[in-house]
Protein backbone atom coordinates (compact mmCIF):
# COMPACT_ATOMS: atom_id res chain seq x y z
CA UNK A 1 0.00 0.00 0.00
CA UNK A 2 2.78 2.34 0.98
CA UNK A 3 4.54 1.48 -2.21
CA UNK A 4 1.51 2.22 -4.34
CA UNK A 5 0.87 5.48 -2.54
CA UNK A 6 4.37 6.63 -3.24
CA UNK A 7 3.90 5.44 -6.76
CA UNK A 8 0.72 7.45 -7.25
CA UNK A 9 2.51 10.61 -6.20
CA UNK A 10 5.19 10.01 -8.79
CA UNK A 11 3.01 9.17 -11.77
CA UNK A 12 -0.41 10.62 -11.03
CA UNK A 13 -2.48 12.33 -13.67
CA UNK A 14 -1.76 15.99 -13.09
CA UNK A 15 -2.70 18.45 -15.77
CA UNK A 16 -3.51 22.17 -15.69
CA UNK A 17 -7.14 22.87 -14.84
CA UNK A 18 -7.58 24.95 -18.00
CA UNK A 19 -7.59 21.81 -20.13
CA UNK A 20 -10.73 20.56 -18.35
CA UNK A 21 -12.51 23.86 -18.91
CA UNK A 22 -11.54 23.74 -22.58
CA UNK A 23 -12.85 20.21 -23.04
CA UNK A 24 -16.00 21.04 -21.08
CA UNK A 25 -16.65 23.97 -23.42
CA UNK A 26 -15.91 21.89 -26.50
CA UNK A 27 -18.31 19.18 -25.34
CA UNK A 28 -21.01 21.82 -24.85
CA UNK A 29 -20.45 23.20 -28.34
CA UNK A 30 -20.42 19.74 -29.92
CA UNK A 31 -23.62 18.75 -28.07
CA UNK A 32 -25.25 21.97 -29.26
CA UNK A 33 -24.19 21.06 -32.81
CA UNK A 34 -25.70 17.58 -32.56
CA UNK A 35 -28.91 19.09 -31.17
CA UNK A 36 -28.92 21.54 -34.11
CA UNK A 37 -28.83 18.57 -36.50
CA UNK A 38 -32.33 17.74 -35.24
CA UNK A 39 -33.57 21.35 -35.03
CA UNK A 40 -32.44 22.23 -38.54
CA UNK A 41 -33.99 19.02 -39.84
CA UNK A 42 -31.10 17.47 -41.77
CA UNK A 43 -32.22 14.19 -43.28
CA UNK A 44 -30.77 10.90 -44.48
CA UNK A 45 -27.03 10.63 -45.10
CA UNK A 46 -26.23 14.24 -44.15
CA UNK A 47 -27.98 13.69 -40.82
CA UNK A 48 -26.31 10.35 -40.09
CA UNK A 49 -22.85 11.61 -41.05
CA UNK A 50 -23.18 14.69 -38.84
CA UNK A 51 -24.55 12.67 -35.89
CA UNK A 52 -21.68 10.16 -36.12
CA UNK A 53 -19.11 12.94 -36.52
CA UNK A 54 -20.19 14.85 -33.41
CA UNK A 55 -20.67 11.60 -31.47
CA UNK A 56 -17.14 10.38 -32.21
CA UNK A 57 -15.65 13.79 -31.42
CA UNK A 58 -17.42 13.90 -28.04
CA UNK A 59 -16.56 10.29 -27.20
CA UNK A 60 -12.93 10.86 -28.17
CA UNK A 61 -12.60 13.97 -25.99
CA UNK A 62 -14.19 12.27 -22.98
CA UNK A 63 -12.02 9.15 -23.24
CA UNK A 64 -8.77 10.89 -24.15
CA UNK A 65 -8.85 13.88 -21.79
CA UNK A 66 -11.44 13.35 -19.03
CA UNK A 67 -10.55 9.67 -18.63
CA UNK A 68 -6.84 10.47 -19.19
CA UNK A 69 -6.33 7.79 -21.81
CA UNK A 70 -4.12 10.12 -23.84
CA UNK A 71 -1.56 9.87 -21.02
CA UNK A 72 -1.85 6.16 -20.26
CA UNK A 73 0.75 3.60 -21.34
CA UNK A 74 0.32 1.85 -24.67
CA UNK A 75 -0.06 -1.55 -22.94
CA UNK A 76 -3.43 -0.62 -21.43
CA UNK A 77 -4.58 1.60 -24.31
CA UNK A 78 -4.28 -1.29 -26.77
CA UNK A 79 -5.85 -3.72 -24.28
CA UNK A 80 -8.90 -1.46 -24.05
CA UNK A 81 -9.29 -0.29 -27.64
CA UNK A 82 -8.58 -3.47 -29.62
CA UNK A 83 -11.56 -5.43 -28.18
CA UNK A 84 -13.85 -2.72 -29.60
CA UNK A 85 -13.02 -4.19 -33.03
CA UNK A 86 -15.15 -7.21 -32.07
CA UNK A 87 -18.09 -4.89 -31.38
CA UNK A 88 -17.73 -3.46 -34.88
CA UNK A 89 -17.60 -6.97 -36.38
CA UNK A 90 -20.75 -7.82 -34.40
CA UNK A 91 -22.43 -4.70 -35.83
CA UNK A 92 -21.58 -5.84 -39.37
CA UNK A 93 -22.95 -9.35 -38.70
CA UNK A 94 -26.20 -7.98 -37.31
CA UNK A 95 -26.64 -5.59 -40.26
CA UNK A 96 -26.61 -8.66 -42.54
CA UNK A 97 -28.99 -10.48 -40.20
CA UNK A 98 -31.40 -7.53 -39.93
CA UNK A 99 -31.48 -7.05 -43.71
CA UNK A 100 -32.22 -10.74 -44.12
CA UNK A 101 -35.09 -10.60 -41.60
CA UNK A 102 -36.47 -7.48 -43.22
CA UNK A 103 -36.35 -9.10 -46.67
CA UNK A 104 -38.18 -12.21 -45.42
CA UNK A 105 -40.84 -10.03 -43.83
CA UNK A 106 -41.27 -8.08 -47.05
CA UNK A 107 -41.69 -11.33 -48.97
CA UNK A 108 -43.82 -13.41 -46.59
CA UNK A 109 -45.90 -10.98 -44.57
CA UNK A 110 -48.38 -8.77 -46.30
CA UNK A 111 -49.65 -7.41 -42.97
CA UNK A 112 -47.28 -5.28 -40.89
CA UNK A 113 -44.77 -6.83 -38.47
CA UNK B 1 7.47 -2.24 -9.35
CA UNK B 2 11.01 -2.83 -8.11
CA UNK B 3 11.74 -4.53 -11.44
CA UNK B 4 10.65 -1.49 -13.38
CA UNK B 5 12.73 0.71 -11.17
CA UNK B 6 15.85 -1.37 -11.74
CA UNK B 7 15.50 -1.45 -15.52
CA UNK B 8 15.07 2.29 -15.95
CA UNK B 9 16.15 4.12 -12.86
CA UNK B 10 16.53 7.60 -14.30
CA UNK B 11 13.21 8.00 -16.16
CA UNK B 12 10.67 9.29 -13.67
CA UNK B 13 7.59 10.05 -15.80
CA UNK B 14 6.63 6.82 -17.62
CA UNK B 15 6.74 6.95 -21.39
CA UNK B 16 3.46 6.32 -23.19
CA UNK B 17 5.24 4.47 -25.97
CA UNK B 18 3.88 2.93 -29.15
CA UNK B 19 2.96 -0.58 -30.19
CA UNK B 20 6.51 -1.82 -29.42
CA UNK B 21 6.19 -0.72 -25.80
CA UNK B 22 2.77 -2.41 -25.55
CA UNK B 23 4.22 -5.68 -26.88
CA UNK B 24 7.21 -5.34 -24.58
CA UNK B 25 5.02 -4.82 -21.50
CA UNK B 26 2.69 -7.67 -22.37
CA UNK B 27 5.54 -10.11 -23.07
CA UNK B 28 7.65 -9.06 -20.09
CA UNK B 29 6.65 -12.10 -17.96
CA UNK B 30 5.70 -9.58 -15.30
CA UNK B 31 2.61 -7.48 -14.73
CA UNK B 32 1.39 -6.15 -18.07
CA UNK B 33 0.06 -2.83 -16.78
CA UNK B 34 3.16 -1.18 -15.39
CA UNK B 35 2.89 2.23 -13.68
CA UNK B 36 -0.88 1.86 -13.45
CA UNK B 37 -2.43 1.29 -10.01
CA UNK B 38 -4.18 -2.11 -10.03
CA UNK B 39 -7.48 -0.60 -8.91
CA UNK B 40 -7.49 1.70 -11.90
CA UNK B 41 -6.62 -1.10 -14.32
CA UNK B 42 -9.47 -3.20 -12.89
CA UNK B 43 -11.89 -0.29 -13.19
CA UNK B 44 -10.90 0.07 -16.85
CA UNK B 45 -11.46 -3.64 -17.47
CA UNK B 46 -14.86 -3.46 -15.77
CA UNK B 47 -15.74 -0.52 -17.99
CA UNK B 48 -14.67 -2.52 -21.04
CA UNK B 49 -17.07 -5.30 -20.04
CA UNK B 50 -19.77 -2.69 -19.48
CA UNK B 51 -19.02 -1.35 -22.96
CA UNK B 52 -19.87 -4.79 -24.33
CA UNK B 53 -23.19 -4.81 -22.46
CA UNK B 54 -24.24 -1.42 -23.80
CA UNK B 55 -22.94 -2.37 -27.26
CA UNK B 56 -25.18 -5.43 -27.25
CA UNK B 57 -28.17 -3.28 -26.27
CA UNK B 58 -27.48 -0.77 -29.03
CA UNK B 59 -26.84 -3.54 -31.57
CA UNK B 60 -30.13 -5.23 -30.69
CA UNK B 61 -31.81 -1.84 -31.09
CA UNK B 62 -30.23 -1.48 -34.54
CA UNK B 63 -31.34 -4.98 -35.48
CA UNK B 64 -35.01 -4.52 -34.55
CA UNK B 65 -35.18 -1.06 -36.06
CA UNK B 66 -33.68 -2.24 -39.36
CA UNK B 67 -35.82 -5.36 -39.61
CA UNK B 68 -39.28 -4.02 -38.72
CA UNK B 69 -41.73 -3.20 -41.50
CA UNK B 70 -43.64 -0.78 -39.28
CA UNK B 71 -42.47 2.83 -39.31
CA UNK B 72 -40.23 3.73 -36.34
CA UNK B 73 -41.65 6.51 -34.13
CA UNK B 74 -39.98 9.87 -34.71
CA UNK B 75 -38.05 10.50 -31.45
CA UNK B 76 -37.90 14.21 -32.24
CA UNK B 77 -41.70 14.37 -31.85
CA UNK B 78 -42.10 11.70 -29.16
CA UNK B 79 -39.65 13.47 -26.85
CA UNK B 80 -40.81 16.99 -27.66
CA UNK B 81 -41.69 19.19 -24.71
CA UNK B 82 -44.55 21.67 -24.85
CA UNK B 83 -43.88 24.98 -23.14
CA UNK B 84 -46.43 27.76 -23.45
CA UNK B 85 -48.13 26.16 -26.45
CA UNK B 86 -44.92 25.71 -28.48
CA UNK B 87 -43.38 22.34 -29.15
CA UNK B 88 -39.65 22.11 -28.48
CA UNK B 89 -38.22 18.96 -30.06
CA UNK B 90 -35.97 16.88 -27.78
CA UNK B 91 -35.71 19.75 -25.28
CA UNK B 92 -35.59 17.60 -22.15
CA UNK B 93 -33.05 15.24 -23.72
CA UNK B 94 -30.84 18.20 -24.67
CA UNK B 95 -31.00 19.55 -21.10
CA UNK B 96 -30.15 16.09 -19.75
CA UNK B 97 -27.17 15.93 -22.12
CA UNK B 98 -25.83 19.29 -20.95
CA UNK B 99 -26.32 18.32 -17.31
CA UNK B 100 -24.41 15.08 -17.72
CA UNK B 101 -21.57 16.85 -19.55
CA UNK B 102 -21.38 19.44 -16.76
CA UNK B 103 -21.24 16.68 -14.18
CA UNK B 104 -18.34 15.15 -16.11
CA UNK B 105 -16.59 18.52 -16.05
CA UNK B 106 -16.92 18.89 -12.28
CA UNK B 107 -15.81 15.27 -11.81
CA UNK B 108 -12.69 15.77 -13.94
CA UNK B 109 -11.78 18.76 -11.78
CA UNK B 110 -12.48 16.80 -8.59
CA UNK B 111 -9.90 14.24 -9.72
CA UNK B 112 -7.40 17.02 -10.34
CA UNK B 113 -7.94 18.60 -6.92
CA UNK B 114 -7.82 15.13 -5.36
CA UNK B 115 -4.28 14.64 -6.59
CA UNK B 116 -3.45 18.11 -5.28
CA UNK B 117 -4.67 16.83 -1.87
CA UNK B 118 -7.14 19.71 -1.71
CA UNK B 119 -9.77 17.65 0.06
CA UNK B 120 -12.43 20.34 0.65
CA UNK B 121 -12.55 21.39 -3.02
CA UNK B 122 -12.49 17.76 -4.14
CA UNK B 123 -15.40 16.85 -1.87
CA UNK B 124 -17.46 19.88 -2.91
CA UNK B 125 -16.89 19.17 -6.61
CA UNK B 126 -17.92 15.53 -6.05
CA UNK B 127 -21.08 16.60 -4.22
CA UNK B 128 -21.91 18.93 -7.12
CA UNK B 129 -21.33 16.04 -9.53
CA UNK B 130 -23.66 13.84 -7.48
CA UNK B 131 -26.35 16.54 -7.48
CA UNK B 132 -26.08 16.87 -11.28
CA UNK B 133 -26.47 13.09 -11.43
CA UNK B 134 -29.52 13.19 -9.17
CA UNK B 135 -31.20 15.85 -11.30
CA UNK B 136 -30.45 13.71 -14.37
CA UNK B 137 -32.18 10.69 -12.80
CA UNK B 138 -35.08 12.94 -11.77
CA UNK B 139 -35.56 14.16 -15.34
CA UNK B 140 -35.39 10.60 -16.58
CA UNK B 141 -38.13 9.63 -14.11
CA UNK B 142 -40.20 12.57 -15.43
CA UNK B 143 -39.63 11.40 -19.00
CA UNK B 144 -40.63 7.81 -18.18
CA UNK B 145 -43.79 9.02 -16.42
CA UNK B 146 -44.71 11.21 -19.38
CA UNK B 147 -44.26 8.38 -21.87
CA UNK B 148 -46.10 5.82 -19.75
CA UNK B 149 -49.03 8.26 -19.48
CA UNK B 150 -49.00 8.58 -23.25
CA UNK B 151 -49.40 4.82 -23.48
CA UNK B 152 -45.85 3.67 -24.23
CA UNK B 153 -45.34 0.10 -23.00
CA UNK B 154 -42.52 -2.40 -23.56
CA UNK B 155 -44.88 -4.32 -25.88
CA UNK B 156 -46.79 -1.51 -27.62
CA UNK B 157 -46.99 2.23 -28.15
CA UNK B 158 -49.30 4.60 -30.01
CA UNK B 159 -46.56 6.05 -32.25
CA UNK B 160 -45.35 3.15 -34.39
CA UNK B 161 -43.22 0.03 -34.18
CA UNK B 162 -43.88 -1.76 -30.85
CA UNK B 163 -40.16 -2.49 -30.39
CA UNK B 164 -39.65 1.22 -29.70
CA UNK B 165 -41.02 0.85 -26.16
CA UNK B 166 -38.98 -2.20 -25.19
CA UNK B 167 -35.76 -0.68 -26.53
CA UNK B 168 -36.47 2.66 -24.84
CA UNK B 169 -37.15 1.20 -21.40
CA UNK B 170 -34.27 -1.27 -21.61
CA UNK B 171 -31.55 1.12 -22.74
CA UNK B 172 -32.49 4.25 -20.80
CA UNK B 173 -33.40 2.10 -17.79
CA UNK B 174 -30.03 0.41 -17.73
CA UNK B 175 -28.25 3.73 -18.22
CA UNK B 176 -30.34 5.36 -15.48
CA UNK B 177 -29.45 2.47 -13.18
CA UNK B 178 -25.75 3.15 -13.87
CA UNK B 179 -26.24 6.83 -13.06
CA UNK B 180 -28.05 5.98 -9.81
CA UNK B 181 -25.30 3.61 -8.67
CA UNK B 182 -22.75 6.29 -9.62
CA UNK B 183 -24.58 8.89 -7.51
CA UNK B 184 -24.56 6.57 -4.48
CA UNK B 185 -20.84 5.90 -4.81
CA UNK B 186 -20.11 9.59 -5.44
CA UNK B 187 -21.72 10.40 -2.10
CA UNK B 188 -19.75 7.63 -0.37
CA UNK B 189 -16.38 8.67 -1.83
CA UNK B 190 -17.13 12.39 -1.38
CA UNK B 191 -17.88 11.78 2.32
CA UNK B 192 -14.61 9.91 2.71
CA UNK B 193 -12.71 12.74 1.05
CA UNK B 194 -14.50 15.35 3.18
CA UNK B 195 -13.66 13.46 6.40
CA UNK B 196 -10.05 13.17 5.27
CA UNK B 197 -10.03 9.36 5.24
CA UNK B 198 -7.48 9.34 2.43
CA UNK B 199 -5.13 11.61 4.40
CA UNK B 200 -5.37 9.82 7.75
CA UNK B 201 -5.30 6.32 6.24
CA UNK B 202 -8.61 5.39 7.89
CA UNK B 203 -9.61 1.86 6.94
CA UNK B 204 -12.66 1.40 4.71
CA UNK B 205 -15.64 -0.34 6.38
CA UNK B 206 -15.95 -2.87 3.55
CA UNK B 207 -12.37 -3.52 2.49
CA UNK B 208 -10.75 -2.92 5.91
CA UNK B 209 -7.89 -1.28 4.04
CA UNK B 210 -6.84 2.35 3.88
CA UNK B 211 -7.72 4.13 0.64
CA UNK B 212 -6.03 6.95 -1.24
CA UNK B 213 -6.86 9.66 -3.74
CA UNK B 214 -6.66 7.16 -6.60
CA UNK B 215 -10.19 6.21 -5.53
CA UNK B 216 -11.35 9.62 -6.70
CA UNK B 217 -9.87 8.95 -10.13
CA UNK B 218 -11.46 5.48 -10.29
CA UNK B 219 -14.79 7.02 -9.33
CA UNK B 220 -14.16 9.60 -12.07
CA UNK B 221 -13.51 6.88 -14.66
CA UNK B 222 -16.86 5.28 -13.86
CA UNK B 223 -18.68 8.60 -13.98
CA UNK B 224 -17.13 9.66 -17.30
CA UNK B 225 -18.09 6.26 -18.68
CA UNK B 226 -21.73 6.91 -17.78
CA UNK B 227 -21.45 10.20 -19.66
CA UNK B 228 -19.77 8.40 -22.57
CA UNK B 229 -22.60 5.87 -22.85
CA UNK B 230 -25.10 8.74 -22.90
CA UNK B 231 -23.25 10.25 -25.88
CA UNK B 232 -23.94 7.05 -27.84
CA UNK B 233 -27.56 6.73 -26.63
CA UNK B 234 -28.20 10.38 -27.51
CA UNK B 235 -26.79 9.88 -31.02
CA UNK B 236 -28.30 6.51 -31.88
CA UNK B 237 -31.59 6.47 -30.01
CA UNK B 238 -32.70 10.09 -29.80
CA UNK B 239 -31.16 11.72 -32.88
CA UNK B 240 -30.97 8.95 -35.51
Amino acid sequence: MEQSQQHSQEHSQEHPISIYFWIWGLLFVLSAFSYMVDILGFESYTRWTLILLFMMAKAGLIVAIFMHMAWEKAAIVYALLLPIVFVLIFVCLMVLEANNTHLSREIFFSSPL
Amino acid sequence: MSQTASTKPTESPPKIGGIESAVKDWSSDQRAFKDIPWGKAMMWLFLLSDTFIFSIFLISYMTVRMSTKVAWPNPSEVFALEIGGTQFPLLLIAIMTFILISSSGTMAMAVKFGYNKDRKTTAILMFVTALFGLSFVGMQAFEWTKLIHEGVRPWANPFGAPQFGSIFFMITGFHGFHVSIGVIFLFIVARKVWRGDYDTGKKGFFTSRPGNYEHVEMMGLYWHFVDLVWVFIFAFFYLW
